[in-house]
C-alpha cells in the first residue's frame, strides 16, 4: 500500500473505489429488485455517457481543445459496431464476445476518424478545432443517411446511396440476408447483446487509459502545450504530436461507447448523434469540471437521470431541468462554498487548479 | 476574480441561488399535487391501464400532442361500467432512448396495453421491448414495417409505408390512368422513400406513365423550383409527393408562382396542409390525398367536436388514429374477455390472439389485423374543394 501515500495516485484510486462501489451497489439493488424499470433501463446509456464525458475531457479539459463534434466519433463507433456485431452473429454466438469484439472495431473506426481530422486541424491556432468537429459531426450525419448496408452468405454488401436512388433490394442479398443500416432509418432490427456489466468494464478502462494517459510524461506534455504553447515548443515538444495524442484516444474512447450505446437499443437514426448531443456532452464536462474526471462521472449520471426523474413535473420537466443546470453553475462557482469544502478537504485547490 | 472578492456580491448570488431553489421548490409541489389530483380524477377505481408515448415537445410535438390527446379522448369514450380505461401519456421527444425510458417508466405505473409510440424510430425500438417483456403493443402511426416484422405482440393502426406507395398507385391506374406522372419525394425520410420505392414498383407493373422522379433533402426543402421545371419540362400532368404537409405547402406555393398548372397528389403526411401558418389555402384546391381521415366527414362530427371541446383545435389523422387504437384494445379486450386484473403477459397473448379476430369499425374505416400485425382497411383518397376534403 506504499504506492497510495502520493497524493495523486490516491486520488485516482478513490475515483476507481468510487466507480466500482457504485457499480456493485447498483448491481446488487438491482439484483434485489428494488431500482425501478424506468432507472434500471438507463444504466447502459449511462456508463455510455460516462465513457464520452471522461473521453471529452481529455480533450477540452486536459488538452485544452475545444471539441464540438464528440457524438460524431460516437455515430462512427455506434453504426460500425452495429454493422460488426450483426455480421458476426453466426460466427460467434457469445454475446459478450461479439459485444466486445464490436466495441474494439467501433473504436478503431473512430480513431481513424479523429486521426484524419486531427492531422491538418491541430496543426492550427485558434478555434479552428471547434469549426471542423461541428461540421465533421453534421457531415457524418449525411453520410450515414446515404449508407445501405446489408448481410448474407456471401459476405458484407455495402452501397453508397449518393443519389438518394438506391434501395435495400439494391443490395441484392441472398436468402436469409439481413439488412443491417437502411439509409435515413437507420439500423433497426438491430440485437441488442449490451450489458451494465460490459458498461462498467468500458467505464473502468476509460478511466485507466485517461488517467494513466494523463499522469504519465505524454500527459504532462499535453498540459504544457496547453498552458503555455510557445513555452512547450520552445523545449522541443511537438505541438501538433501531443494534441493529436489526446484527440485520437478520446475519439477511439467514444467510437466505443458509441458501439455499446448502439448495442443497447434495437433500432438507431444518424439523426440521434446531432450537434445537441455533442452539446449535452459538453455539459456534463464543463459542469464535473475541466480536467475533473470524477466530476465528469458525476455530473453525466446526475444530468442523464434527472430528465428522466423529473417525468412527474409532466409539462415543466425541461423548464425545471435547466433551473437545476443553472443552480449548480451557480453554487459550484460559489466562493464561500469552495471555501468550505477548502476547509473540510484540504489541498482541493490543487485539484480545482487543473482546469484553470 | 476580483467580482468573487466581493462580500456583497457573495450573500447576493446566495440569495439568489437559494430563491431559485425555493422556487423550484414550490414549483414541484405544485406540480406533483396537480399531477396526483389529475391522476385520480381520470382513474375510476382499478381500471385498464393504457399508456401512451409521443413527442410532446421538440420538433415533432404536433404528433405527438395529437396522438396522446387521441388516446386521452378514446380512453374517455370507450369506458362503460364494468370496464374502465385509465390513461397516462408520456413524452418521448422524439428520441428512441426516450422513448423506451418513457415506456419504461410506463411498466412502472402499471401499463398494461400501449397505444404508441408515434414516430417510426422510437416505435421500433419500444417494439422491440414490448416483444421481449411481453406487453400489448398497437401503434397508431408508426409506418414502417420493421415496427411489427416478427413481434406478435404489435399492431399497426396505420397503413405500412410500401402499402400506402402501392394503393397509391393502384388509384392513380383506376382514376388518372392518362396522366403523365412525376414524383417529388424527400430521400433523406425513410417515410417518404418507403413510399416512393413501392410506388414505382406498382406503377411499373400498373403501366403508368411516370415521366420524372425527382428528390430533395430537409435541408433543400425551402424550394422546389428545380424540382418543378424538370417536371414541367417532362410535360407532367400530375404529381405525385409523398412528403409531409410542410414541404408540401412550399412545393403548392412554389406551383402556383411558377403558374404551373398541376394536380398533385400526397399521402396521409399531407394531412394538416389546410393548418400551415403562412400559406395561402386556396393553393391547395384540387389537392388529392389519400388519408384515412377527414375531420369534414360527417360519421366523425361526434369525435370532431368532442375532440374540439377538449383541446380547442381541429383532430387530424394522428388523433383518430390513436381513438381507433384504444378503441381496438377495448375490442379486444371484450374479445378474450381480460380484466383489469390479469396479469399483464396473460392479457398480452389474449390480446395478441384477439386482434386477430375482431373487427373494429373506426374512424378510419373498417379495421382487422393480420398476422404480421398489419392493418387491413380500404384507402380511402379525398380531394380538397373549397378548403373542404371530399371523398374523390
Amino acid at each position: 500500500m506504499n504506492f497510495l501515500k502520493d497524493k495523486v495516485t490516491r486520488r485516482d484510486f478513490i475515483t476507481y473505489g468510487l466507480v466500482v462501489a457504485a457499480f456493485a451497489v447498483v448491481s446488487l439493488l438491482a439484483a434485489q429488485g428494488v431500482i425501478p424499470r424506468s432507472l434500471r433501463g438507463q444504466l447502459v446509456p449511462v456508463t455510455c455517457y460516462v465513457v464520452m464525458a471522461i473521453s471529452l475531457n481529455l480533450v477540452v479539459g486536459v488538452a485544452g481543445d475545444l471539441s464540438l463534434g464528440h457524438a460524431g466519433f460516437m455515430s462512427v463507433g455506434a453504426f460500425s459496431g452495429i454493422v460488426t456485431a450483426m455480421s458476426l452473429t453466426e460466427a460467434i454466438p457469445d454475446p459478450a464476445i461479439r459485444l466486445a469484439i464490436s466495441m474494439v472495431v467501433g473504436a478503431l473506426f473512430a480513431a481513424v476518424a479523429g486521426f484524419l481530422i486531427g492531422i491538418p486541424v491541430l496543426r492550427l491556432r485558434g478555434d479552428y478545432l471547434a469549426i471542423v468537429t461541428l461540421a465533421f459531426g453534421e457531415i457524418i450525419k449525411e453520410v450515414v443517411n446515404c449508407l445501405i448496408v446489408g448481410v448474407d452468405s456471401t459476405g458484407l454488401h455495402v452501397i453508397f446511396n449518393v443519389g438518394g436512388d438506391k434501395t435495400v433490394a439494391d443490395l441484392h442479398l441472398l436468402e436469409g440476408g439481413v439488412a443491417i443500416i437502411k439509409g435515413a432509418q437507420g439500423a433497426s432490427g438491430t440485437a441488442k447483446i449490451a450489458t451494465f456489466a460490459a458498461g462498467f468494464v468500458l467505464v473502468m478502462i476509460t478511466l485507466v487509459v485517461v488517467l494513466n494517459l494523463v499522469r504519465s510524461r505524454a500527459g504532462r506534455a499535453i498540459m504544457a502545450v496547453r498552458d503555455n504553447r510557445i513555452a512547450a515548443e520552445s523545449v522541443g515538444l511537438s505541438v501538433t504530436k501531443y494534441r493529436l495524442i489526446a484527440f485520437v484516444v478520446s475519439a477511439a474512447l467514444a467510437g466505443a461507447a458509441g458501439a455499446l450505446y448502439g448495442a443497447n437499443f434495437s433500432q438507431l437514426s444518424p439523426a440521434k448523434f446531432d450537434f445537441n448531443t455533442s452539446i449535452l456532452v459538453l455539459v456534463f464536462v464543463v459542469l464535473g469540471g475541466l480536467g475533473n474526471m470524477r466530476g465528469s462521472i458525476i455530473a453525466a449520471v446526475l444530468l442523464t437521470i434527472l430528465p428522466e426523474a423529473l417525468r412527474g413535473f409532466s409539462d415543466y420537466r425541461m423548464l425545471v431541468y435547466a433551473i437545476v443546470l443553472i443552480l449548480v453553475m451557480l453554487f459550484t462557482n460559489n466562493p464561500q462554498l469552495k471555501l468550505l469544502i477548502g476547509k473540510i478537504v484540504p489541498k482541493r485547490e490543487e485539484a480545482a487548479a487543473h482546469g484553470e | 476574480m476580483s467580482i468573487n472578492m466581493n462580500p456583497a456580491m457573495n450573500r447576493r448570488s446566495l440569495i439568489a441561488g437559494v430563491t431559485g431553489l425555493g422556487a423550484a421548490g414550490i414549483l414541484a409541489g405544485c406540480s406533483d399535487g396537480g399531477a396526483a389530483a389529475e391522476g385520480s380524477a381520470s382513474a375510476a377505481a382499478g381500471g385498464f391501464k393504457i399508456g401512451s408515448i409521443g413527442p410532446k415537445t421538440g420538433a415533432t410535438a404536433s404528433y405527438g400532442i395529437s396522438v396522446t390527446n387521441g388516446v386521452e379522448l378514446g380512453c374517455k369514450d370507450f369506458s362503460v361500467d364494468g370496464l374502465s380505461f385509465e390513461c397516462k401519456s408520456e413524452d418521448s421527444t422524439g428520441n428512441a432512448e426516450t422513448a423506451v425510458n418513457a415506456y419504461n417508466t410506463l411498466v412502472d405505473w402499471g401499463m398494461q396495453a400501449l397505444v404508441g409510440p408515434t414516430l417510426t424510430g422510437p416505435s421500433v425500438s419500444v417494439a422491440d421491448q414490448c416483444n421481449t417483456d411481453r406487453t400489448f403493443m398497437i401503434t397508431p402511426s408508426a409506418s414502417s414495417e420493421d415496427v411489427t416484422a416478427g413481434k406478435d405482440c404489435v399492431f399497426q393502426i396505420c397503413f405500412t409505408d410500401p402499402n400506402q406507395g402501392r394503393n397509391a398507385a393502384l388509384f392513380l391506374a383506376e382514376k388518372y390512368a392518362d396522366e403523365k406522372i412525376a414524383v417529388i419525394y424527400n430521400s433523406g425520410d425513410a417515410y417518404s422513400s418507403g413510399i416512393y420505392t413501392a410506388f414505382t414498383e406498382q406503377a411499373k407493373a400498373s403501366k403508368l406513365q411516370v415521366v420524372s422522379e425527382e428528390s430533395f433533402k430537409d435541408d433543400s426543402a425551402s424550394s422546389f423550383n428545380n424540382q418543378l421545371t424538370k417536371a414541367q419540362a417532362a410535360g407532367a400532368t400530375l404529381i405525385f409527393a409523398p412528403i409531409y404537409y410542410t414541404p408540401a405547402s412550399v412545393l403548392l406555393t412554389n406551383a402556383h408562382d411558377m403558374g404551373y398548372d398541376v394536380t398533385v397528389m400526397g399521402c396521409d403526411g399531407m394531412d394538416g396542409i389546410l393548418g400551415v401558418e403562412g400559406f395561402d389555402t386556396s393553393y391547395a384546391e384540387g389537392l388529392l390525398l389519400m388519408t384515412p381521415f377527414s375531420a369534414d366527414d360527417p360519421a366523425s362530427a361526434d369525435f370532431v367536436k368532442a375532440y374540439q371541446d377538449a383541446y380547442g383545435e381541429t383532430p387530424d389523422q394522428f388523433a383518430a388514429d390513436a381513438y381507433d387504437g384504444v378503441h381496438a384494445v377495448a375490442e379486444a379486450i371484450k374479445k378474450a374477455g381480460v380484466t383489469p386484473d390479469t396479469a399483464p403477459e396473460d392479457s398480452c397473448e389474449k390480446l395478441a390472439a384477439a386482434m386477430l379476430e375482431i373487427t373494429v369499425e373506426g374512424l378510419t374505416g373498417t379495421l382487422s389485423w393480420n398476422d404480421k400485425g398489419q392493418v387491413e382497411k380500404d384507402p380511402t383518397a379525398f380531394v380538397i374543394k373549397d378548403g373542404k376534403y371530399v371523398q374523390a
